[in-house]
């Protein structure tokens, strides 16, 4: 039952025999060894891929949580406060903590993983949705409505497109913090870089690499997210540089105060 | 795995799986101690070099794309990569893993403080400036106070952070309450589950303490102000 009973841990020595001279010295000796880096970086790839999982199947599980949550809060008002409320107690629980605290109901895997990931997700998330909605210009939803738009069309067609920059950015946010956390996922079972990293943690070559592929993969999120908010909000591009800086610095705050 | 056995683990000490040693119960204690202590020196240097730094920053309205840059690149290091490289490069041991909890736990106070002293009205900090306040009054007088509830948060986000972070230690050889959760070979299921509640409450403690601290941080004045406006905040 124990985690690291379930674990494989890398037998650096055996991987070094079967080098050349220089490579086996390199890894003795706990350098940084590109030849080995390349040599084994298939172990990678199973990982890098259940990563990219994990953290997709989160991030978007949590978006259509927390969407169905801010256009519920949007209309009835009293809810934001018990919302985030209750977003934020889960937002504060430890990871690796929930990643145990959840075996005993729903056992081992990938299912335990991502309901975890999930549930981080949705105070940014929703906080991010429910403050692009409320600051929709009030002159706007008026002029909407006296073009004769209903509620849906208002939300639909004004609402959220005006909210998009706020939204994009929430799922930047829980995107790149969803990758970070899932290193820890393989405590639940669930795999992960996370586990590579863990599997031999004082082997710099293995650090490394690991490390660099989650980083990456958090780039990678980010500027995917980046280029939708783009194209999809092409209005953004006409304002000046400086009120496009204000709005980054606006939105960095907003993510990290609770 | 179950919440009872867990419980048990948390108020009894009993054998370790492999025997020989007592784990459990007031064994726990100077594992708490151990959390809490890294904790501690690790957010006080950070509070100590983030917050002058950034109040400095604000003060003269520089530093704004570092001020952003740090806050998103903090996110996207995991934190036990952090770790994991901190041992791979530097070894074991307390020093090493407070530097990388240090480093972890700056990126948040370094934006709200920013932030929040960019926030303080300019009309303020001129009257301030009219009255004959130097720089450093003006930052420790004005802008520090007025900051204080978005620095505070700042702290708040760092705390549970650290303490999250601070369960991994025992991989970096420092042993914290992680040890039952990474060593589950020794203190069995019912160990990891009782250290991982334990974990838990900690965070959510110390989240509830610092959200009374930055309530108590608005300076009165503002607090009037925003009664009087209906409390927009």
């Amino acid at each position: 039952m124990s985690t690291l009973a379930q674990l494989v841990i890398h037998d650096r020595s055996g991987d070094a025999g079967g080098g050349a001279g220089g490579e086996s010295g390199c890894v003795a000796d706990n350098g940084f060894c590109p030849s080995w880096i390349v040599d084994h970086f298939d172990r990678y790839l199973h990982p890098f891929w259940q990563h990219v999982y994990l953290s997709v199947i989160a991030v978007v599980a949590g978006f259509l949580i927390a969407f169905g949550l801010a256009l519920l809060a949007h209309r009835r008002h009293w809810l934001v406060g018990p919302i985030i409320g209750i977003t934020g107690v889960l937002y504060t629980l430890p990871s690796i903590a929930v990643f145990f605290l959840l075996q005993p109901i729903t056992g081992r895997g990938a299912l335990t993983a991502l309901i975890a990931l999930t549930a981080y997700t949705l105070l940014i998330l929703f906080r991010n949705i429910i403050t692009g909605l409320a600051n929709v210009p009030v002159d706007v939803i008026d002029a909407a409505r006296g073009l004769g738009f209903t509620d849906r069309q208002v939300l639909w067609r004004v609402e959220l497109p005006l909210a998009l920059p706020e939204i994009i950015a929430g799922l930047r946010i829980a995107a790149t913090t969803t990758v970070g956390l899932a290193t820890l996922a393989f405590f639940a079972g669930a795999g992960g870089l996370g586990g590579e990293i863990f599997a031999d943690i004082t082997f710099k070559s293995n650090v490394v690499t690991a490390g660099v592929l989650c980083l990456l993969l958090a780039i990678a999120f980010d500027v995917v997210l980046l280029a939708i908010q783009r194209l999809l909000t092409p209005w953004m591009r006409a304002l000046p540089i400086e009120r496009r800086r204000r709005f980054m610095l606006w939105r960095t705050n907003e993510a990290v105060t609770a | 795995m179950n919440f009872g056995g867990a419980i048990d683990f948390i108020f009894h000490a009993r054998e370790s799986r492999a025997g020989g040693t007592e784990v459990g119960g007031s064994q726990l204690l100077p594992l708490i101690g151990h959390h809490l202590l890294l904790t501690g020196v690790s957010v006080a240097i950070a509070v100590a070099i983030a917050v002058p730094f950034a109040l400095w920053l604000g003060h003269i309205g520089k530093g704004e794309f570092l001020a952003t840059s740090i806050a998103n690149v903090g996110r996207a290091v995991p934190s036990l990569a952090l770790i994991a490289f901190f041992v791979a490069y530097l070894g074991v041991g307390f020093e090493n893993v407070t530097l990388a909890l240090v480093l972890l736990a700056i990126p948040p106070m370094l934006t709200n403080t920013y932030v929040g002293v960019r926030q303080v009205d300019r009309d303020t900090v001129d009257a301030a400036r009219g009255i004959g306040m130097s720089a450093l009054q003006i930052m420790r007088r004005v802008e520090l106070p007025l900051a204080a509830p978005l620095i505070i948060g700042g702290v708040r986000t760092s705390v549970v952070n650290v303490i999250a972070t601070a369960t991994i230690a025992p991989l970096a050889g420092y042993v914290t309450l992680g040890d039952p959760i990474i060593a589950g070979g020794v203190y069995g299921s019912d160990g990891q589950l009782g250290a991982a509640i334990l974990v838990a409450f900690i965070a959510i403690c110390a989240e509830a303490l610092f959200a009374l601290l930055q309530r108590a941080a608005v300076p009165r004045g503002i607090r009037i102000s925003h009664q009087l406006s209906g409390g927009t905040s």
